[in-house]
């Protein structure tokens, strides 16, 4: 409809009027969007630590373990997406499922990245000093390999904050809405308003993730002033 | 009989396989398109990476330009450019260019940086000029770090393309929204089947031309591609 109040004039990239009368649209936009990331993030996690370590321990599960979750990443999410709404229909689990299943081949590389990373002089000390295989595991391998792991964290939120966008066709995302309404009523304010902030988004996430990894390793950090 | 039946059906019409409309009139636009744009960037974004991995200057920017390029999502660029430039085949092109070019000019440059300095040092020892070293010591070396980021780029050139049928291009996208506007969901299911199907095809013979072009000397007895971690230096070379 707004569109229709511009045809004529030039359409500015940022329409300030705009923006203030619709703050309560952005604000519900901006926190679908965290929202979607951050369940897709979470149960990617869940789903991805226990992948990584039996891909970490077993060679025999490794190979399908990558090949499968690297199927999932190359499918262009359009299809995924599209592919899932004959059976899940136009709902949050549609765009959830496809969204997760990016985040896993991300996450468990590098949890079985960071995991083969620790030393093995550092794992025979640790068995040497009578640790068990699950207190191994959760006070020296896993501890150690978090600066990889959270490297993956990283990325994955990343990436799918920028895919989020992408379930905008499927009714949900968030800052994605505002995109596909520019793109559909050929108005560039919600167009800008949602980029810059979906990018605006992806940044703050990362910086706060990289200082939330610099907080919980302090180890690491003395070893680079050292 | 039910969902599964109705695909197959879609695709056994004899009418989907024909014309401009047709699926292989509308596969050879999707990768017609994809090449293009791949090509494109890759003669942008290679010469600059390769450039600033010899010279060693502004690396900070080519490592970044890949960072923030992950940041910007693709439908987004693809409707900024529509924005700019109208819609159909044009935005599509450039919204794609605009999408290749970081990881290229990233992993070119990482694979310049990589070359071990004495190896730099033994090609000047023995007499090989500033233009040799690069062509036959640092490039070579470089080769597969250089493909892996054309992969990476290719790959998601393709996915892209299937956004650009919402911009009123073609490509197999077309399926996929029409589909959607027509309540069409067999037909909207056979286009996600066959562009999932392309980009597999895309992915692996990528793959393997990144191994081909690996020099024999440095070809890994295992695949120790599978052990780098995403995050790192490397990172880009994986999960651009």
């Amino acid at each position: 409809m707004l569109a229709t109040g511009v045809v004529g004039a030039v359409d500015p990239w940022i329409r300030w009027s705009w923006i203030s009368g619709h703050l309560d649209v952005i604000t519900a936009a901006l926190l679908q969007h965290i929202q979607l990331t951050l369940i897709a993030v979470l149960v990617g996690l869940v789903i991805a630590v226990p992948l990584g370590l039996v891909a970490w321990r077993s060679r025999v599960f490794r190979g399908p373990i990558f090949s499968l979750t690297g199927i999932l990443y190359t499918i262009p999410s359009l299809a995924l997406f599209s592919a899932l709404v004959p059976f899940t229909g136009f709902t949050v689990l549609t765009a959830e499922i496809g969204l997760v299943s990016y985040t896993l081949l991300i996450l468990i590389r590098n949890i079985v990245v960071g995991l083969n990373s620790v030393p093995d002089e550092v794992r025979e000390a640790a068995r040497g000093m009578g640790y068990r295989p699950l207190a191994e595991l959760m006070r020296v391998d896993l501890p150690l390999a978090i600066p990889a792991i959270v490297a993956g964290v990283r990325i994955a939120t990343v990436t799918t904050i920028g895919l989020v966008t992408v379930t905008a066709l499927i009714g949900e995302g968030g800052l994605g809405s505002l995109i596909y309404d520019g793109l559909l009523r050929d108005f560039k304010t919600p167009l800008v308003v949602g980029t810059v902030l979906s990018v605006a988004l992806a940044l703050v996430a990362d910086l706060s993730l990289a200082a939330a990894e610099r907080i919980f390793t302090p180890w690491s950090r003395a070893r680079a002033t050292a | 009989m039910n969902f599964a039946n109705q695909v197959l059906q879609w695709f056994l019409n004899s009418a989907h396989w024909q014309g401009d409309g047709g699926i292989p009139h509308r596969t050879f636009e999707h990768l017609a398109m994809s090449g293009a744009a791949v090509l494109a960037a890759g003669l942008i974004a290679l010469p600059v990476g390769i450039a600033i991995g010899h010279f060693g200057r502004g690396g900070i920017l080519a490592i970044n330009i890949s960072n923030i390029g992950r940041a910007v999502p693709s439908f987004a660029v693809l409707v900024i450019a529509v924005e700019l430039f109208g819609i159909g085949a044009l935005p599509a092109f450039i919204a794609l260019v605009a999408l290749a070019i970081p990881p290229m000019v990233t992993n070119s440059y990482i694979g310049m940086r990589e070359v071990d300095a004495d190896v730099r040092e033994a090609a000047r020892g023995m007499g090989m000029r500033q233009l040799a070293v690069l062509w036959q010591v640092e490039l070579p070396i470089a080769l597969p770090l250089i493909m892996a980021g054309i992969r990476t780029s290719a790959v998601n050139v393709v996915a892209t393309a299937t956004l650009a049928a919402l911009v009123a291009w073609g490509g197999l996208g077309r399926f996929i929204v029409d589909g959607f506007g027509l309540q069409d969901y067999p037909m909207m299911f056979a286009g996600a089947i066959m562009v999932a199907i392309l980009s597999l095809i895309v992915e692996f013979s990528m793959a393997g031309v990144q191994r081909l072009a690996t020099p024999a000397g440095l070809r890994p007895s295992t695949s120790i591609r599978k052990e780098e971690p995403i995050g790192t230096a490397l990172d880009a070379a994986v999960a651009a």
